[in-house]
């Protein structure tokens, strides 16, 4: 390595390249460790086991279930909101813009109460879905039920897919969708054969980002969600399996965490894998 | 004049088809996933009268947790950009073996959950992990006091830190830094006359978006800081979950409140500042 080098590193270089190492490697690669032998403390049958329980299998199908309608809508959402915003030029787009990515700035306690206030007992549209209730027959439940875990998920991750196609949107510009306009091509046919060339690993990459945060969400569902083994989430899974104490569930509840670890290493990976895409296409 | 161009302006932007399709289903979906549930925590709370109001949030728990969060969020913030600074520099201006890794590991704190930061953090710093156990030996407990928290709210600010500065550096030209240095100026004098004053919009962006995350942050924070009334370890995202618990609905709504201000007016500063560096650098 070091015969690589053409000129000598200097004092300063080296002394912040051993700060900055050290910090990430004390701050970020020590926790990814930690969960992997915490995980493994009681040896791999017991974290095959603890991932097999009943609570766990039931807690992975209402987070899949729950991701996968989030990604959808955040992604219909998300290329909407981007076609509007770099397309057109109209009054208000900066309030707009601000306004779509308020859930960023917002704790996701506050996203919880937000449908619990909204939805609940106490909320003005809680009444409304009782009569529909009364008057159908139905038992339509939000809060503290799978639709109020969504309705959650969706708003802490809501600005996640727009805001990764925006900025690519507006460096391409739109004179080559006005001229194919002119040239009488159909609008999805624009986007289909322009837009969407353009912006697809960035729209990949916000998807990505967007199903890792809905995957691990756990501020907002905790206040919407309160049955174990029905309406749990991995995340709160985990927090239970953390909170009753024992050693063993302790260590179980980091082999449920290590599965979110495995997903969440993919997605630097994948990020990674992305930006080196779009770099390349960049440049060619 | 200005008449004119505006209405230039709308003839050249609705060539494209699709502005009232996406124009409508971007409102509508904004107002209903994410304005209207936001405005019931506003309607909800206006029905309290000032004197309640006041009284909820002038509690001695309310304000602990308020002054817990915003103290450990902004030294977590600082400490952030210190490191950010350094972290952002390395990965723009030097190279080394293991750079393409550890840029993109900066991310992790997006990609991992909360809650699972947070159980880790909170073992490892405990007087039983690594490296809480050799803390404790010197005396130094992290885990369930405020110096865990900050250290879990330095976890999930790193990246917007040095995110925001990347860029800037990247296109920041090295020749100035050169004629700083064929005029005899020292590094630190060169960092701080030439280097700084182009990172500080950048650096207050990422301090502010730091920030406005530490105060809000609910998962990663909850287990290593023991909430713990007694010694000031609750943060405000907390008090909120405990209150709705107790389905003290009216205190919950009040405290959110004041939070939603504290964050809409950390993300108009910060606003500010990107419309500030826009103006200098057209």
């Amino acid at each position: 390595m070091e015969k690589k080098e053409q000129k000598k590193r200097s004092k300063t270089e080296i002394i912040l390249i051993t700060v900055g190492v050290l910090f990430i490697v004390c701050m970020l690669v020590l926790p990814l460790i930690s969960v992997v032998t915490n995980s493994l403390k009681e040896g791999i049958q017991f974290y095959f086991q603890s991932l097999a329980s009943e609570y766990v299998v039931s807690a992975l199908g209402v987070t899949l279930l729950a991701t996968v309608i989030v990604v959808v809508v955040n992604t219909f959402f998300g290329i909407m909101a981007a076609w509007l915003l770099t397309k057109f030029s109209f009054r208000g787009k900066h309030i707009l813009a601000t306004l779509i990515d308020i859930p960023f700035s917002i704790s996701p306690v506050i996203a919880g109460l937000a449908f619990l206030m909204t939805f609940g007992r106490l909320g003005w549209a809680g009444k409304y879905i009782e009569k529909i209730n009364e008057a159908l027959g139905t038992d339509i439940k939000i809060v503290f039920a799978i639709p109020g875990v969504i309705l959650a998920t969706i708003f802490v991750t809501f600005p996640f897919v727009s805001r990764e196609i925006i900025p690519v949107l507006n460096a391409q510009g739109k004179e080559e969708e006005e001229a194919a306009t002119l040239m009488g091509a159909s609008g999805f046919r624009i986007f289909r054969k322009i837009t969407l060339p353009h912006m697809k690993w960035a729209l990949l990459y916000g998807i990505i980002l967007c199903t890792a945060r809905a995957l691990g969400e756990f501020g907002a569902v905790n206040a919407l969600s309160k049955t174990r083994g029905e309406t749990f989430t991995l995340p709160l899974e985990i927090d239970a399996l953390y909170l009753s104490g024992s050693a063993d569930s302790i260590t179980a509840a980091f082999a449920v965490s290590s599965l979110l670890v495995i997903i969440a290493v993919l997605v630097l990976v994948l990020r990674n894998f992305v930006e080196y895409k779009s770099k390349k296409k960049g440049k060619a | 004049m200005k008449g004119l161009r505006r209405q230039k302006q709308a003839k050249t932007c609705r060539v494209i088809p699709g502005f009232g399709l996406s124009m409508g289903v971007t409102v509508t979906m904004l107002s209903l996933l994410v304005l209207i549930p936001l405005a019931s925590v506003l309607i909800y709370s206006m029905k309290l009268s000032p004197e309640e109001f006041f009284q909820l949030i002038g509690r001695k728990e309310v304000r602990s947790a308020f002054s817990t969060s915003i103290m450990c969020s902004f030294i977590a913030a600082v400490v952030n950009c210190v490191f950010g600074v350094i972290l952002a520099w390395i990965l723009v201006r030097y190279e080394f073996p293991g750079k393409r890794l550890l840029d993109g590991l900066i991310e992790l704190p997006f990609a991992l959950p909360t809650a699972v930061a947070g159980i880790t953090l909170s073992k490892m710093y405990a007087d039983t992990g690594f490296p809480g156990k050799y803390l404790a030996k010197l005396g130094i407990q992290v885990s369930y006091t405020k110096i865990g928290l900050t250290i879990a709210l330095i976890f999930v600010g790193i990246p917007f830190v040095v995110r925001a500065i990347q860029p800037i550096l990247e296109k920041l030209d090295p020749s100035y830094e050169e004629a700083g240095n064929m005029l005899g100026a020292s590094k630190a004098r060169i960092f701080r006359k030439i280097i700084l004053p182009e990172l500080r919009p950048a650096l207050l962006t990422g301090f502010g978006l730091a920030f406005a995350r530490g105060v809000g942050e609910y998962g990663s924070v909850i287990y290593i800081s023991g909430n713990s009334a007694r010694k000031h370890t609750q943060v405000v995202s907390y008090v909120i979950m405990q209150k709705l618990n107790y389905v003290d609905y009216a205190a919950a709504t009040a405290i959110a409140l004041v939070m939603l201000i504290l964050s809409f007016l950390i993300l108009f500063l910060v606003n500010m500042v990107q419309v500030h560096q826009a103006k200098r650098t057209a």
